[in-house]
């Protein structure tokens, strides 16, 4: 195995977990002001309206499959008497068929985002950096998917190869020469995968971690006391605004 | 019973001049940041008139507030839980910033900065949105003393619910036209939509004083306050994108200071107080069925401070005595439940609002002057309030959900108080028989005009002082300078401000002895 390819599929997957990780807890423990969508809705609402659920609902089924497809062995699935080939097909076309929701969702989010003016001022160079890996690793990841469909190049069962490659790395047993055999693009995909989960903290892609489902559990209305008013992960205040404690 | 206490105001309109102090203070207080620019957490109003934003009482619209379902219970007008989940998205209730007005500013670098020519330069309007040049075409107060005329001003969601209602002709014909001023802050309701509404759990009304926050930590811009509020008293930092709202000025009012609008307010019309509310029966109140009975429901809740039975439950939940002792001297308690002259608005949102105000009497009063009656004789008054229906279902609609009862009522003690202190002015014998038309006694109507005309500073604001004491107990509680790691400089194992904080009286101490000249 080649250097490149160590650093590639047994170093750089750490390399992301780390960032991720220590990225997102260092965010929340200093800059937990700054943890938010960043919602645009505000100045344009129409394209959205439909632009924005489709992106994110298409995301939410890209990201379901991606979870069943890395973490669940073949063996189980055929266990269960699923086979190999159904498997595949319904990955295929319901994968296929959230992953174009969810290209043509950001394709339109963009549009809107580079011809509405005042969306377009209020987007910052973090946001496109981040765009830019975003896209690229959805479109890449639409390419593995034909690919793995045979549409491009050979037909391509990914569950022999990226999946156990992904629990080698979970389980810190990282096997990077499971990803030699695995074609471009895949490789493509995963390794850009791996440079958005680096940026991850410390774009506005952190709005992803608070996902409000404990909203559904919890009682209508909160009263809080004066005392107990959270005080971690605040930013260090400026001259003149310190926090005043109760 | 839980004996909640909760901080409330009261405006009196017949004192209004409309005259912007309370929001341009408040505004230099709390919102000359960017991304705030259209953001008035005080703002005032000309009624009839779109209010700001724009026709915000259109429920039909943003479905700010609860509605009753047929099995008695109350939910959001904007739906389940689950579906707002499902809405974060995009929410399709949110406003758009043309709701509100795009900011602006003028290119006023232009002027000095121009090159000498022909024309003289000119300051060109520039948006603050996307810093291009733009063309003006609304913001707030545009139909301000109902400026625009009849095609801005019959856009009031009132007017158009009251013309749908065909004994009642709304002529908006200038000449028939009354107006008043309706200053407008967040309502500190007891049942606050917004923090039903948002999923984060950011929002939350202090057990203290009912004030209700956004946690800038904990919000997360989902915005599903913003449309829950009927009074659209939540607003999007379009900057930081996180909401923020009227703190009730919290940190003057912990000091004893009022808030910057009252304080400052031109008209010395506004009154800050206690209320002590029953907070188990809260819930109960707003699921009543009958609209026009929410106003009575609402002052059931307030409870009698110098019940003894409400006293002893209050302590038991830890209320202080001073705080007891405001509330019983609280002057929105005397206008709200003990003369019954200021109303909640917009009872049927359902929030339980804790601003209530005094309905303004001028209106009918000028209209009386000017078809040559003597405005201030009780007679004429009493027959003038019946006769201008429009002007009091108006105003109704506004306070008491459409019951021209609660107002009649209202302005009836009004003009009672306006009669019976003119006689005294000028030296006749007061007319015992006024004050009983309304139901007062001669004692208590006194009061009540001490209490609105004479307005002494010390009786508007009755801000329990123990906000203050509370607040330093609480700060030193349990921290003595010895024992306490103070590290180097305060600074966590990550540097400054990480770990646990220090208390605010260790930090002065030590930054005060860095200062002292060695
Ligand atoms: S008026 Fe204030 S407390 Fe009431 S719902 Fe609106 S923002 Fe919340
Ligand atoms: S400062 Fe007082 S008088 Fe002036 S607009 Fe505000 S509430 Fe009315």
């Amino acid at each position: 195995m080649s250097s490149t390819s160590i650093l590639l599929w047994s170093v750089l997957p750490y390399l992301a977990i780390g960032s991720f990780v220590i990225g997102l807890v260092w965010r929340y423990r200093f800059d937990k002001f700054s943890w938010t969508t960043r919602s645009s809705q505000i100045y344009e609402g129409k394209l959205l309206s439909f632009a924005g659920p489709m992106f994110h609902l298409g995301l939410f089924a890209v990201i379901g499959g991606h979870i069943v497809g890395l973490l669940v062995p073949q063996s189980f699935t055929e266990l269960i008497g699923l086979s190999q080939e159904a498997y595949h097909f319904g990955a295929v076309t319901m994968g296929g068929a959230a992953g174009f929701a969810t290209v043509i969702g950001i394709f339109l989010l963009i549009y809107r985002r580079r011809t509405t003016a005042t969306v377009f001022a209020a987007t910052t160079k973090n946001d496109k950096t981040m765009y830019v890996f975003l896209v690229a690793t959805l479109l890449a990841g639409c390419s593995a998917t034909l690919s793995s469909a045979g549409v491009i190049g050979d037909e391509h069962n990914y569950r022999e190869t990226v999946a156990p490659w992904v629990r080698s790395i979970l389980l810190l047993h990282p096997d990077g020469t499971l990803m030699q055999s695995t074609p471009l693009a895949f490789r493509i995909h995963a390794a850009i995968a791996m440079s958005l989960f680096i940026i991850w903290p410390f774009t506005r892609l952190v709005h992803a971690l608070s996902a409000p489902v404990g909203y559904i559990f919890r009682p209508s209305l909160i009263y809080r006391t004066r005392d107990n008013e959270s005080t971690t992960g605040n930013r260090k205040a400026r001259p003149g605004w310190e926090r005043i404690k109760y | 019973m839980k004996v909640m206490a909760q901080m409330g105001m009261v405006m009196n309109l017949d004192k209004c001049i409309g005259c912007h102090t309370c929001s341009v203070t408040c505004k230099q207080a709390w919102t000359n940041r960017s991304g705030l620019e259209y953001a008035w957490f005080n703002n005032v109003e000309t009624r009839p008139g779109q209010g700001y934003p724009r026709r915000y009482e259109d429920q039909e619209k943003a479905k700010g507030g609860w509605v009753r379902n047929r099995r008695g219970r109350i939910h959001l007008k904007g739906g389940s839980k689950a579906r707002r989940l499902l809405s974060i998205f995009s929410n399709p209730r949110m406003l758009n910033i043309k709701d509100y007005y795009e900011p602006w500013t003028y290119e006023y670098d232009n002027l000095i900065s121009a090159p000498l020519g022909q024309q003289t330069p000119v300051a060109r309007p520039k948006s603050l949105l996307t810093g291009k040049p733009m063309k003006i075409e609304w913001s707030a107060n545009w139909d301000d003393d109902l400026g625009g005329g009849p095609s801005n001003i019959e856009k009031d969601p009132i007017l158009q619910k009251l013309s749908e209602d065909v004994t009642t002709k709304v002529k908006l014909a200038f000449e028939e036209t009354f107006m008043f001023y309706l200053p407008r802050i967040c309502e500190h309701c007891l049942n606050p939509a917004c923090v039903a509404a948002c999923p984060s759990g950011a929002m939350y009304k202090r057990a203290e004083d009912g004030i209700v926050l956004v946690d800038q930590q904990q919000c997360r811009g989902w915005r599903m306050c913003i449309s829950a509020c009927p009074y659209k008293k939540v607003y999007f930092n379009h900057k930081t994108g996180k909401a923020e709202k009227c703190t009730m000025c919290y940190p003057r009012l912990e000091i004893g200071m009022p808030t910057v609008c009252s304080e400052t307010c031109v008209g010395r019309l506004r009154y800050l107080g206690l209320f002590l509310y029953d907070a188990d029966k809260v819930l109960e109140a707003a699921s009543i069925e009958d609209e026009k009975a929410l106003y009575q429901a609402q002052l059931d809740l307030l409870l009698d401070p110098n019940d003894p039975e409400v006293l002893a439950a209050a302590r038991a939940e830890g209320i202080p005595e001073d705080w007891l002792l405001a509330a019983q001297n609280s002057p929105v308690y005397k206008l709200a439940k003990v003369y019954k002259i200021a109303l909640p608005l917009h009872p049927e949102y359902r929030t339980m609002p804790m601003v209530w105000y005094v309905p303004p009497l001028s209106p009918i009063v000028d209209v009386l002057t000017e078809t040559g009656h003597d405005g201030e004789e009780a007679g004429n008054l009493f027959g003038a309030i019946n006769a201008l229906r429009v002007p009091l279902a108006y105003l109704a609609e506004l306070f008491s959900a459409g019951d021209i009862e609660v107002v009649e009522n209202t302005l009836r003690k009004l003009s009672a108080m306006r009669s019976y202190m003119r006689d005294i002015n000028l030296g006749r014998e007061p007319r015992p028989e006024i004050p009983e038309a309304v139901g007062m006694t001669q004692e208590s109507i006194y009061e009540m005009y001490r209490l609105l005309a004479i307005a002494k500073y010390e009786d508007r604001y009755v801000i329990p002082a123990a906000h203050s004491e509370q607040a330093r107990e609480l700060e030193n509680m349990g921290c003595s300078l010895d024992g306490v790691d103070m590290g180097e400089k305060f600074g966590g194992p990550f540097g400054q401000a990480s770990g646990n904080p220090v208390p605010v009286t260790i930090e002065n101490f030590h930054i005060m002895r860095d200062r002292q000249s060695k």
